[in-house]
């Protein structure tokens, strides 16, 4: 990290996004620490996707900077490549290869040579084994864990790919929405999971749901039109004069 | 399933029943005296020859469209590039006992005033190149072909219409008589295969038993590669492309390996169809065979790899007896296998039969809505 | 003009001067040599060529044109091609015509004459020139004008001094402007050729024959004696060099316009399928049997005018395309309701399903027509060429070129100003919505299906005039249809029509240099590589939404 051109663990300044002539994000900057969890809030269209997306490779940004780890440039990198230095990422709805089974989809996700030849010879050691109980015990689909993923319910389903994502071992976790079509149990034990991930790793969890986001009890971030509004512990980001105005309209 | 047998229960008999018949019908065809109820005839044997080629190709389009979702349109011409490379090795062997009697030069070459050797007929004098090249040829271009196409992410049905306008294209190609490969006749009259007469009863016995060989050394390969970890990677891809790219695996590569294995295997019944039919010609590459390839795992049952070979095989008898009994019927019945095995039986037997009897401990994958290649309708 | 008028009648006296042959001087020569109890002068001059020495035959042939006779043409043009006999005993003469049959030469009778009596009148090498001469300037003097501009181009290639007092008497009598305009490039032929012509007045006919831009006046310049003045050299050289450029420019044009009407065909071809494949997202792969369903409709349609009204004929495409919409139409929506919509979310099974439903329709088609090609014939008004400047076009490739520009005009007027395209547009946009608005998606599924597959119905109309007519006429276009859409941009009519007529084009100016076989080829692999640089096509649509 001696080259580091910022101590921040993700770095994106200036970036900005089109999509014929609509603009997706619009000079947005950002700095997730090592080890911070973010949430992140904003009304539908404020860029909360396209920025998951450019992170993670999806989406190439027209203009700006976007650093990992001091020195990485996520935009000349593909999205395996930034999942390889450690960017893990759930989708807002869950994906999860439905016709794996939940073991399996945790394995492939266990962290490896990704290469094709490595994965042709791959041998399933006792190592290897003893993670994935200790994951699937983790995110408590250890019951289920022959059943094929495709069937698991919506809610496991969220736990799995939160499990893939901590096989994965990412130092950076992106987290869409978890917290959607959970019941309010659920919710509150899927909080209690990403502040115990957070201790080790950083996290930026997008969410619509202020009740979790206030449970997260982190600093918030609310976007709009694809650049930051407000920015700040939830309280003072909630009684922002202008947050109000874009949720609540005029 | 952390992980799965080598060989499961269809695989035990299917290697079973290749073995059986690798060793049972040359015997019948050679041993047993012709007017008993057990021989073999000597156009039958060629015949289910030939279908053991076809089930290999099957199985190597079942690698790429049941595990990876890779619907190619164009796998007949590694069929035929495969053919090819077998044929000029033949064509090479004639020698000076061609209707020409030109020491060097094919007939064909002769008749069209070649004056030397292209270079590219250099070394399939040596059997030993000529396998080599089965294998590299039909690789090569599956590489040049995959590594373009896939690294800029073409998918779905936007990539097998390429691969049908590949193999269209070389069909034209090799239609042309400058281009050195016989043009319309292709190769053919082959008289000896090293140093055995392809004619002799022997020879052809020794034909078919390889090609049951290859038949279930193809099927064991592709069982090895699917059962291990980038089986279950290329189920991944199949299912949820850019998911897998986001776990950090580069899908550009898993498909361009498994393509181009794939390519190698189709090659190599192409290799082994052509001394038992005795002819390769540009129709080989024929948009319409590949296609029809394709039908025959989708009726076997895709993702399933025995069902591709079961397929392969069902499908290809229907077609002899059709075209014997009642040739105009033949292309009703084929379009009508299209349809309703599309509609009603998107499993095909075999995967419809382990649905009915219970998986065995295997993670079988089934087929599943190809994506979202084409953006249809968004739900 | 005025200078031309003064250059032609500067040179009819010193043609005059310099030649016996013509006129009314050659006339009274022979009159002196051969005097006739007959009256009419082709008498004397067939009197003459009866006489069969070289000498004579010319002078024969000098009266003979002078005469005007209306037999003239073709007792020349028999004596032209060795078939004018004289018979020994009474020096009679005869035309051999076909399969031995006679004619009269002085009344054009048919005669049964003894062949073994018969001798041809013989021509040497000068004579044969003048032949040729003496033809063209007899027909120069012909009623039709196309007739007289055909005899200007052959005294043209002659380039025989001696029939330029012809075409200076038929250019003062001139009244048609392309026979008047090929009559002065015929003289300025003669003239450049004239070595004794002033050498001012040659370089005027260079001129003029340079400002004919075609591979005869290039040939003529060339011709250009190494002994000529400088000066001329120098003009035909430069006349020469302009004739190349220009004959270079007008084949490029012509390559453009065999591109155009190539592009068209592929566009009639291909937009019915940018409605289903572009717009709906349906692989279609029996495409190319609603074209051809189109063709088969075409030629019943024909069929049965012939049968019962005849008259018709002339306008029997119009009876088809509506017809042929229709049919391929049904048949469109029928796979539509019977098949694809069983299969939507599921383009790889849609196209095999399609496939064969394709073999199906092949077979059908087989089984009821025939497997040979079926005769579907051109209506008058379609056939025949005509020139555009340099080009040479027929009238069924424009009648297609502007059909399809027509069919496409008219696609796009559905798609974007009719409720159908509305509909069409909110349901391939996002179906749940249109159908939580009252729209009824199953229906617009089919109509568009049904759309797409009428046009190509249409197509089938079109290609059915310049194509074979056969089962298999759909499978030859199914692949470059899907080429031109996906090349053009999925999705975008304007696409389309850019990537049909750019491939067309495109194959036009590969094949003088790479053969049809391998220009096709050629294309098909840059084709390849295109949509792996842009999968997308030329005119790719971005955002999101194509991600999803």
């Amino acid at each position: 990290m001696d080259a580091s051109v910022t101590p921040a663990l993700l770095y994106l300044d200036d970036v900005s996004v089109t999509f014929d002539g609509f603009r997706a994000l619009n000079s947005l900057s950002l700095v997730i620490e090592h080890a911070e969890m973010r949430a992140i809030i904003g009304p539908n269209g404020a860029g909360k996707t396209t920025m998951m997306d450019v992170i993670t490779g999806k989406t190439r940004p027209d203009t700006g900077e976007v650093m990992f780890d001091g020195h990485h440039d996520l935009t000349r990198i593909d999205e395996a490549g930034i999942a390889e230095l450690g960017i893990g990422r759930k989708f807002q709805t869950p994906t999860v290869f439905d016709m794996l089974t939940v073991e399996d989809n945790i394995l492939l996700a266990l962290k490896s040579d990704r290469r094709p030849l490595a994965s042709l010879l791959e041998k399933l050691t006792s190592a290897r084994k003893e993670r994935v109980d200790e994951l699937l015990e983790r995110v408590r689909l250890k019951d289920h864990r022959h059943r094929k993923a495709g069937n698991l319910s919506h809610g496991q389903k969220q736990w799995l790919e939160i499990g893939m994502l901590l096989a994965q071992e990412p130092k950076l976790l992106l987290v869409d929405e978890p917290a959607a079509g959970m019941t309010d149990q659920e919710t509150a034990d899927t909080a209690d999971l990403l502040r115990e991930i957070a201790q080790t790793r950083s996290v930026v969890v997008v969410e619509h749901d202020m009740v979790f986001v206030r449970d997260l009890g982190v600093k918030v971030t609310c976007l709009h039109e694809g650049s930051v509004l407000a920015e700040g512990p939830l309280d003072a980001v909630s009684s922002n004069e202008r947050v109000i105005e874009v949720y609540l309209g005029r | 399933m952390l992980t799965v047998k080598l060989i499961d229960r269809y695989g035990a008999v299917f290697i079973a029943v290749l073995a059986a018949a690798a060793v049972i019908v040359p015997f019948c065809n050679l041993a047993i005296e012709p007017g008993s109820a057990f021989h073999i005839p000597d156009y039958l044997l060629p015949l289910i020859g030939k279908y053991l080629c076809f089930a290999l190709l099957a199985i190597s389009i079942d690698l790429i469209w049941g595990y990876c979702g890779i619907l190619s349109l164009g796998h007949g011409a590694f069929f035929a590039l495969g053919g090819y490379a077998m044929g000029m090795y033949l064509m090479r062997q004639i020698g000076p006992r061609g209707v020409y009697g030109h020491p060097i030069l094919p007939d064909f070459m002769v008749f069209l005033n070649f004056q030397d050797l292209p270079w590219f007929w250099l070394g399939f004098d040596s059997f030993l190149f000529a396998m080599v090249m089965v294998l590299l040829v039909p690789g090569v271009l599956a590489f040049v072909f995959g590594w373009f196409a896939f690294r800029s992410r073409v998918t779905g049905v936007y990539l097998s219409i390429i691969t049908q306008a590949m193999t269209f294209a070389l069909m034209l190609a090799f239609f042309r008589n400058d281009m050195g490969f016989g043009g319309n006749n292709g190769l053919t009259d082959f008289k000896d295969i090293l140093g055995f007469s392809v004619q002799a009863g022997e020879t052809r016995a020794v034909l078919f038993a390889l090609s049951a060989a290859a038949l279930g050394l193809g099927y064991l390969l592709c069982r090895y590669v699917v059962t291990s970890k980038l089986g279950k990677v290329l189920v991944a891809v199949r299912d949820a492309e850019s998911r897998t790219r986001f776990l950090g695996y580069r899908v550009e590569n898993y498909k361009l390996a498994v393509f181009v294995l794939s390519a190698m295997l189709a090659g190599l019944a192409g290799a082994l169809y052509v001394p038992q039919v005795g002819i390769i010609n540009p129709s080989e590459f024929a948009p319409a065979n590949s296609i029809e390839a394709v039908i025959w795992v989708a009726v076997g049952g895709r993702g399933t790899l025995v069902g591709a070979a079961l397929g392969a095989l069902v499908v290809n008898v229907g077609k002899s007896w059709f075209t014997g009994a009642i040739p105009e019927f033949w292309l009703f019945a084929l379009g009508a296998l299209f349809v309703v095995v599309t509609l009603f039986l998107p499993k095909g037997i075999l995967g419809t039969l382990q649905d009915y009897l219970g998986h065995p401990k295997a993670a079988k994958p089934a087929p599943e809505p190809d994506g979202a290649a084409v953006a249809h309708p968004a739900e | 003009m005025s200078l031309l008028s003064f250059r032609a009648f500067h040179h009819l006296t010193r043609a005059l001067g310099r030649s016996v042959r013509f006129c009314a001087l050659a006339g009274l020569v022979v009159l002196a040599l051969a005097p006739s109890v007959h009256a009419e002068p082709v008498d004397d001059a067939l009197a003459a060529f009866a006489a069969d020495g070289f000498d004579d035959t010319q002078k024969g042939i000098d009266i003979l044109v002078s005469s005007g006779h209306d037999s003239a043409e073709a007792i020349l043009a028999a004596l032209s091609a060795g078939k004018l006999m004289v018979r020994n005993d009474d020096k009679a003469l005869f035309i051999e015509g076909k399969a031995g049959a006679f004619t009269d030469a002085r009344t054009g009778a048919s005669a049964s004459v003894d062949a073994a009596k018969l001798k041809v009148v013989r021509l040497n090498n000068r004579l044969r020139r003048s032949v040729q001469a003496a033809l063209g300037a007899v027909t120069l003097q012909a009623p039709s004008p196309a007739r007289r501009i055909a005899a200007a181009r052959a005294v043209q290639r002659s380039r025989d001094p001696a029939a330029l007092p012809a075409v200076d008497a038929a250019l003062a009598r001139e009244t048609d402007n392309g026979a008047r305009a090929a009559l002065q490039t015929a003289r300025a032929a003669i003239i450049v050729a004239a070595k004794d012509a002033p050498e001012a007045e040659r370089i005027a006919a260079v001129e003029l024959i340079a400002a004919e831009a075609n591979p005869d006046a290039a040939a003529l310049l060339r011709s250009v004696q190494a002994d000529a003045p400088q000066a001329l050299r120098t003009a035909a050289e430069e006349g020469i060099a302009g004739i190349e450029r220009s004959l270079a420019f007008w084949n490029a044009m012509q390559n453009v316009t065999y591109g155009i009407s190539l592009g068209s065909v592929l566009l009639l071809a291909a937009i019915g399928l940018a409605i289903t494949f572009g717009v709906m997202g349906v692989i279609n792969m029996a495409h190319g049997e609603m074209v051809m369903i189109g063709a088969y409709t075409t030629y019943v349609v024909q069929d049965l005018i012939r049968d019962h009204a005849p008259q018709l004929f002339g306008s029997s495409l119009f009876f088809a395309i509506p017809l042929a919409f229709l049919v391929s139409g049904a048949v469109g929506v029928a796979i539509e309701r019977g098949v694809i919509r069983f299969l939507y979310g599921r383009p790889l099974e849609t196209l095999l399903a399609t496939w064969g439903i394709s073999l199906i329709l092949q077979q059908a088609v087989r089984t009821i027509f025939g497997p040979s090609n079926r005769e579907v014939g051109t209506p008058d008004w379609m056939s025949g060429a005509f020139q555009l400047g340099g080009l040479s076009l027929t009238y069924n490739r424009v009648a297609i070129v502007i059909f399809a520009m027509l069919v496409f005009a008219a696609l796009l007027l559905v798609l974007k100003k009719t409720t159908l395209g509305l509909q069409v547009r909110a349901v391939t946009q996002n179906r749940r919505m249109a159908s939580s608005m009252g729209i009824r998606t199953d229906f617009v599924d089919a109509m568009t299906f049904g759309l797409g597959s009428g046009v190509a119905g249409i197509a089938g109309v079109a290609l059915s005039q310049i194509d074979n007519v056969s089962p298999n006429l759909g499978q030859g276009y199914i692949i470059d249809s899907f080429m031109v859409v996906v090349f053009g941009g999925v999705g975008n009519l304007w696409g389309t029509l850019v990537g049909a007529l750019t491939l067309g084009v495109a194959n036009k100016f590969l094949e003088p240099y790479a053969g049809a076989v391998l220009g096709k080829i050629i294309l098909l692999v840059a084709i390849i590589l295109f949509i792996q640089k842009r999968p997308r096509g030329l005119f790719a649509l971005k955002g999101r939404a194509v991600e999803a």
